[in-house]
């Protein structure tokens, strides 16, 4: 439901870098995704045809890199990717774990005219 | 001709960067605040109106109440005894932000109070995303709303500071494996604080109350 709100900051980050760079228009930008972000990157393509419309990014094209989530077991130090709905520890069975990767948001590059 | 420009830019840095001028704002004023989010009925509002009274001797107290609509929580806030209550409309949004924060904040000579409860908006999804700049973040769970809540909202019970369990009252009457609760609470949160209590009967309520104690007077 955020998403819209997250889109119009999309579009400010990639136009205010553009604009820097005196560029014409935007063609793409490339968005890095955790798999542990709740954002929708369907939802997210809804509300950017309808904001970018008029403005020097409104032919680009969004493009979403998952990055997998990766924990670290806090007990046995043991680096898994969770499979299992409580993420537990596949060497030990100990459920308390530390994210080392996966809960990354950002705006990586855009591609510009 | 393209040209590719290397941006590596947080998403949400705009919110990110406000939200550490609100803590700037609260931490130099010497207020302990915190941001209370909740599913919808899991008792953000009854939390407030039984904690105010417990409080309101010993602690000067600010509440903040963010909803889609209407300024009800924000009215029971003042009558259980806030200082000062301030009720936020989203308009339709989901969650509170930073901005909407700062424009509270506004409304409030800080260094009047020592204590300040935001109360976002019912959700278990939004809010995790949107950084306010207090200073803990505090989840709601409730009995009757299920064991498995952690498992299938992650992201909120992964980046909380303190966990309230409402309503413990009700577990004779509901099926809550306590255990498959706390063990999905373990594995996204190793060692959160726990507070299990009963808005209704009282019970519990004396460990959350020091806790906020202490936090405050620091």
């Amino acid at each position: 439901m955020h998403e819209l709100a997250v889109t119009q900051s999309i579009l400010k980050i990639a136009i205010d870098h553009a604009e820097q760079a005196n560029a014409k228009q935007i063609t793409d930008l490339h968005i890095v995704m955790g798999e542990l972000s709740s954002m929708v990157d369907d939802s997210i393509q809804f509300y950017w045809e309808i904001i970018a419309k008029d403005t020097i990014a409104q032919k680009a094209q969004l493009h979403f890199r998952r990055v997998p989530a990766e924990l670290q077991c806090v007990i046995c130090s043991e680096k898994y990717h969770p499979t299992n709905e409580e993420l537990i520890c596949p060497k030990c069975g100990n459920a308390g774990a530390k994210i080392l990767s996966g809960e990354e948001f950002f705006l990586e590059t855009i591609d510009v005219e | 001709m393209t040209q590719r420009i290397p941006v590596v830019e947080n998403i949400l840095n705009a919110n990110d960067h406000l939200a550490q001028e609100n803590h700037t704002r609260l931490e130099s004023a010497g207020v302990f605040s915190i941001n209370l989010m909740a599913s919808p009925g899991a008792g953000k509002t009854s939390l407030i109106e039984q904690t105010l009274p417990r409080l309101k001797d010993k602690l000067r107290i600010a509440a903040i109440d963010g909803d889609i609509a209407t300024s009800l929580d924000s009215d029971r806030a003042a009558a259980a005894g806030a200082l000062s209550s301030i009720q936020i409309n989203t308009g339709g949004n989901c969650h509170l932000d930073a901005v909407m924060l700062r424009g509270a904040l506004d409304q409030l000579q800080l260094n009047q109070y020592d204590l300040l409860l935001v109360e976002n908006v019912g959700n278990l999804v939004c809010p995790a995303e949107f950084k306010l700049g207090t200073h803990k973040s505090v989840l709601i769970a409730s009995i009757p709303e299920g064991d498995d809540k952690p498992y299938k909202y992650p992201g909120m019970y992964r980046g909380v500071d303190a966990l309230i369990i409402n309503k413990i009252d009700l577990l004779p009457y509901v099926s809550f494996r306590m255990d498959f609760f706390q063990r999905g609470v373990e594995s996204l949160n190793p060692g959160v604080i726990t507070f299990p209590l009963s808005c209704r009967t009282g019970e519990g309520m004396d460990a959350w109350i020091n806790w906020l104690l202490q936090n405050s007077t620091k």
